[in-house]
This record gives C-alpha cells, structure tokens and sequence, in this order.
C-alpha cells in the first residue's frame, strides 16, 4: 500500500480559472474528506481517476454537504437549505455529470435534487468502474488478493434504493480472487445500521446493535475481506470487526481501495 | 317462491351494508391530503398486473406463496360458481349452468378442485399460525384481535368450502333418487369421495342437508363479505388500487416538501424576498395525525394484511428494537378507523386531544434507517417509510425535539456544512 504521499487532485475553482471545465465532478462528500478511515477511499478513488487520465475535478472547500442526513432526521428546512446552495455552486460551475463514491450522496444527487432544480447525469464510482473494465480502460493485471476471499456487503442506497447491485459485483469480478456472497445478498441485503441518520447517534434500546448481526452475517461466509462501498457501512463493519475481535484476521475495504490496490496505486 | 324472495331480500341488504362500509372507508381515506396521482398510467397497469394481480412479491417466501395462490386462485374461481347461486337464488332455478351438457361436471369438478386447494392452503396457515407459531404472527401488535381476526378468516373460508362440497356430493346422490327434482348432471370429481357418508340417508335428510349447505353458504358468503371491510382481509380489494398508485420512483426517493422551498428560496436570495402582505399560511410541517397523511398513506393502512413481512426483514426489530413497521402501518390504520367514527358522530372538524404520537412513540421513529427492506417486502406496495419520515418531520420542525445528536449534526451541518466538527477549510486535506 501506498504510504501518505501527496494526490494530485484538480480544484474546480483553479481550472475555472484557467478556463477549463472538467467532464466529471468528484463529488468527495463529507466522510471522504473528514473521516480518516474513509478519506483513503478518496484517496483510491482519486488514484484511479487520475491513472485514468479521467478530466476530472472536486469542489474543495466549495463542497458542502448534501443535507441527506438533515433531511432523513426530518430537518427539511435545513436539507433544502443545504440543497440549494449547492446547486448554485454546482450549476455556476455548469455540471453536467457527478461521480460520487457515497451512496448517499449519490441518491440524494440523482433523485432528490432534481425536485429542487438540479438536474445531473449522476454517476456511482461502482457504474463507473464497470464501464471504465467494460471499455478496456482498466485492466488489471495483479493477483494480490488471489489467495482471498471477498465477500461483498450491499449498502441500502446502492442496492434498494437505486437497484445497484450487479455494478460493484462485476467490478469485484475483475480482481483475482474468491467471492462468496452473505445468505442476505442484493435486495435482501441487511442494512449496516447506519442509514437515515443512524450513523450520528446511538441506537434505540434492543438486544444488538445493527452493525454486529451483519458483521456476523460476513463472518459466517468465511471471507477475510468486507468489500464495501459505502462510508457508513465501512464504519459499521470495520467496528463490527473490531467488536469481534477479528479485526487482525479480517479486512474491511472499500471497492476503490481494492481496485486501486490491484493497480498498485 | 318465500324462498326467492328470502333470498332477494338477504342480498339486497347484503349489498347494501357492504356498500355503506365502503364508502365510509373511502371517506376515511379522504382525510388524508390531497395528492395527485396521475402520471404513468401504462406503467402503472403493468406494475398492477404484476404485483397485485401476478402476486410477484410473494415468491420471496415460496411456501406461503404458493399456498396463498391457493387461496386466492381458488376465491376467484369459486366466484365463478357463486354467480350460478346467485341466479339460482333469485330465480328459484336449480343448477342453471347445468344446460352446457357434459362440460357442466367438468366446470364444477374443476372448481372443486380448487375449493379443496383452498382449504388445504387455509389448514396449513392455521397450523403455521397457531401451531408452529411463526415469529411474525406472534410480534407484541399481533395482540388477541389481529390474530383471532386471522383466525377467524381462515375457519371461514373452511367452512365455506366444505358446505360446498357436502353439497354437491348430497346433490350427487339425489340426482340417482327417483321422484327428486335434481337435474342429472352426474356426480362431481372431489365431492364423490364424501357421497359414501351419505348413501344411507333418506332422501329427506338428503334434501334438508343440501338446502341447508346451500343456504349456509350463501348467507355465509354475504355475512364474510360484511365482515371483510372490519378486517386485515380488505386487502382482497385494496391490493389492487393501493399497487395502482404505488411509488414508481427509486426507492431511495423521499417526497419532497414545496412550501418549504418556497421558505427556504425566500431566505437564500433577498432579492426574491416575499412581501409582508404575500406571505402563505405555511401550514404545518410534517404529519402528526391522519390529516397530515396523504390519502396513499390512508390507503396504504387500510390495504395492510397484516402478514408482517416488513417486520421481520426491519434490522431494527431483529436486534429487538421497538420499531416494527408493521405496527406503525396498523397503528395508522386504527387511528383512522377511530377519527372516522368519531367524525361521523360529532362532524368533520372533530378533534380529540391525542394524536398518531400517541400511539408511535418517539423511540420508534428514531430507530429506523430508512433502510427500505421493509417496502422491498411489502406484497402490496406499502411504504412504511414515507409515514416514520413524514412524522419525524413533525418532531423536529414543528416540536423542535430530536435526538441531542441528531441536534449537533444539524448544527454542524448549519455552521461547517458538514455532520461532523471540520472546517471547510480543511475540505482537501485528504489530498495531502
């Protein structure tokens, strides 16, 4: 794994500068700019893009966030605040497609901000990666995690929400290695625990937390690696882990990171 | 002719009670606010189709599916037979259909066939509810009234079949008796196998036997059609309009809240600022009572059976958490019910100190993810969702009361724009 180098990441403000305007927004989202666990998600992601030679570009400091946790804690005044904000941001800068690695963001973006006069061509990294593997632009060479067993946990708003479950299996597809599936897969997937604004706030009372039914739904696969695509899964499973002891034993990573893992990024 | 008449009279009041019910459900429903449901008609034809009449959601659990194909392939076929009771009933004939000739036996031993799939379907889901007692029958708002409300259903439906069948076997063997009116049209596939019980009897004792069955049947049927509307069994109605007007967005999708844009627009951009005199009556936000529901929401509680799919795929209420969707779409329902009744009495603008809070407490609500499992299983289409949304909706914006976590992210969000304490300043760090 790469150690902490500095990515070159372009800013969307610079190249407005310079008048250049980039195909795709990475829209980074808050836990891929503050979470420290997550941010290596961007990290990968980024890689990616840039060994693509994808004309890309992120908001920066101009990001803010997309209001899904307001909204789904029933604060709409402040989501549509949130809301409208960035669409002028976004729309100022003329955007016409949103990569994002969040889910979601990435529901929010694609089904909500239209209602409020956003209309983007909304991208999930997953969709993404399988087009870019589908086109031969990224091919992927490595066996790192041959001797691996990956099993894939479906996060609400890929899978449910948007009915995005085959992209980020075909991408898991394309690196060497076992795949098992969890006997809750694609729409009977179980949720991390963390959606609708559970992931800031302790759970109601109950006899388990989310996050530990699931982990032993991944446990009971015999995988050593958690594929995730979601920052709140992440956070959900990697705990998980941890509850369990396992965390030594057993790797949560995110699509990207194993994706740019394989690349030697 | 007392018979006939008896009968006319019995129909005519059937249909009549039958009629009022429904239409005092259907102004329950109205209370709800208005929504305009109107796009996609094609679209919404085939999801009908599919769903509801197609059943396509049940195949999840395979066993309950077939055995509720049973049930209901057999209702509707049966339907059919109950068309020539009706003719018989009115016009004092006795097997009209019989005129098709030999195709007759074949019609009936058909739908004999199917009475008695209904009944094996309706044996094995009373062994499952009350034997094997199945987790989601026996949940904390399963109490006394849904479950014998269930029960009562399926000895019904038992009953029903089987006056059928002694029937058409007794009618079989007075069909052999000389000096009996009964039309030959030979015995019937599955009730010939009972004839043997009944060989012996006079043909009086037949003849009270047969009539009585026919009588208890269909005044069984008109008394379990008036039951219908109190009970989980609406649903053999509403599936089908609540499926109509189901979401065709993503799931992912919550409904948006214009007034507040409006609010929000006018905070944002001064320039647009409404004038003092302009201002709308916002109206209050989010849903804590019936009215504050649209009337899908209503739909959606009156078309609940009950089954409680949602509930046992909910990751809250595995974990033994409080939240049951199941619960939160019947607690709706009851409201409804109640709010109706009392509107009839004391008039459209009644009103009690309580509301829908009464019922969901607070701890509910907050315990969902918003996870969707339970609008994936949902056989009908209903979205629990939209309704634990809608009333958080209330809590925060109108009782200010959430979570105290819940209160720091909307303040960080507010001041940093993002849940958690960074500054946006620090936005590229990741980079680095």
């Amino acid at each position: 794994m790469a150690t902490k180098e500095k990515i070159d990441v372009p800013v969307m403000a610079d190249l407005f500068a310079k008048g250049k305007k980039p195909d795709y927004l990475f829209w980074v989202g808050c836990a891929g700019a503050f979470d420290d666990r997550y941010k290596k998600v961007a990290r990968a992601f980024a890689k990616i893009l840039n060994h693509l030679n994808i004309s890309y570009a992120v908001l920066g400091k101009e990001e803010s966030c997309t209001g899904d946790p307001a909204r789904r804690a029933g604060n709409e005044m402040l989501f549509q605040m949130q809301a409208l904000t960035n669409i002028e941001v976004l729309n100022g800068y003329e955007v016409k497609n949103i990569l994002t690695i969040c889910p979601h963001c990435y529901n929010i973006f694609k089904n909500e901000y239209p209602d409020l006069e956003g209309h983007y061509n909304v991208i999930n990294y997953t969709e993404f990666l399988k087009d870019q593997i589908d086109k031969g632009s990224l091919k992927i060479s490595s066996d790192i995690f041959k001797n691996n067993k990956i099993t894939y946990h479906d996060p609400c708003y890929l899978g449910r929400a948007n009915k995005i479950y085959e992209a980020p299996r075909k991408v898991l597809e394309n690196i060497p290695s076992v795949k098992v599936e969890m006997d809750r897969n694609r729409s009977f997937a179980l949720c991390c625990g963390a959606g609708g604004a559970q992931m800031f706030k302790e759970a109601e009372k109950g006899e388990k937390e989310v996050f530990i039914e699931r982990t032993e739904d991944a446990l009971k696969t015999g995988a050593d690696i958690i594929a995730t695509a979601c920052p709140f899964c992440m956070t959900m499973m990697s705990d998980g882990l941890k509850y369990k002891n396992k965390e030594e034993e057993i790797k949560n990573f995110d699509i990207a990171e194993l994706i740019a893992q394989s690349l030697d990024l | 002719m007392i018979p006939n008449i008896l009968f006319v009279i019995v129909l005519i009041a059937t249909i009549s009670i039958f009629s009022k019910k429904v239409r005092s459900i259907s102004r329950n429903i109205k209370l709800g606010k208005k929504l305009e449901i109107k796009d996609n008609k094609s679209k919404r034809w085939k999801l009908m189709t599919r769903v509801a009449i197609g059943q396509s959601k049940m195949t999840t659990r395979p066993i309950p599916a077939l055995l509720h194909l049973f049930v209901y392939v057999g209702f509707i076929i049966v339907n059919f037979e109950m068309l020539e009771i009706l003719i018989d009933g009115i016009f004092g004939t006795h097997r009209v259909f019989s005129f098709v000739g030999d195709n007759y036996k074949i019609l009936i031993s058909a739908f004999e066939i199917f009475g008695l799939a209904v009944m094996f379907g309706c044996l094995i889901f009373l062994v499952r509810r009350n034997v094997i007692r199945l987790k989601r029958f026996w949940n904390s708002e399963m109490t006394a009234w849904p479950r014998s409300d269930a029960n009562i259903i399926l000895i019904t439906e038992l009953f029903l079949m089987s006056a059928i069948l002694i029937m058409n076997a007794t009618d079989g063997i007075l069909q052999t008796r000389p000096h009996t009116h009964f039309i030959e049209v030979g015995s019937f596939l599955i009730s010939s196998f009972i004839q043997p019980l009944f060989v012996g009897m006079s043909d009086e004792n037949l003849m009270f036997i047969e009539r009585f069955c026919w009588w208890f049947h269909i005044v069984g049927v008109f008394a379990f059609l008036n039951y219908i509307p109190y009970s989980k069994h609406f649903h053999v109605f509403l599936a089908f309009p609540n499926v109509f007007y189901s979401k065709l967005e993503p799931k992912g999708k919550m409904a948006n809240m214009p007034s507040i844009t409006k609010e929000v627009k006018s905070m944002l951009n001064e320039s647009a600022e409404v004038q003092a005199g302009e201002e709308e009556e916002l109206g209050q936000f989010g849903a804590k009572d019936v009215r504050d529901f649209t009337w899908k929401n209503l739909m959606d509680a009156y078309t609940c059976t009950e089954c409680g799919r949602c509930t046992s795929s909910c990751p809250a209420n595995i974990t033994g958490k409080k939240l049951s969707p199941r619960k939160v779409v019947m607690d709706l329902r009851d409201r409804v019910e109640y709010l109706g009744k009392q509107i009839k009495i004391n008039g459209t603008d009644f009103t009690d100190d309580k509301s829908l809070l009464n019922q969901i407490t607070t701890e509910e609500l907050w315990a969902c993810t918003t996870c969707n499992a339970c609008t994936e299983e949902c056989p009908v289409n209903i979205d629990p969702v939209s309704i634990i949304l809608d009333m958080r909706r209330y809590l925060v914006m109108e009782l200010a009361s959430a979570p105290s976590e819940i209160n720091g992210i909307f303040s960080n969000i507010e001041n940093n724009g993002a849940p958690w304490q960074f500054s946006p300043e620090d936005r590229l760090l990741w980079t680095e």
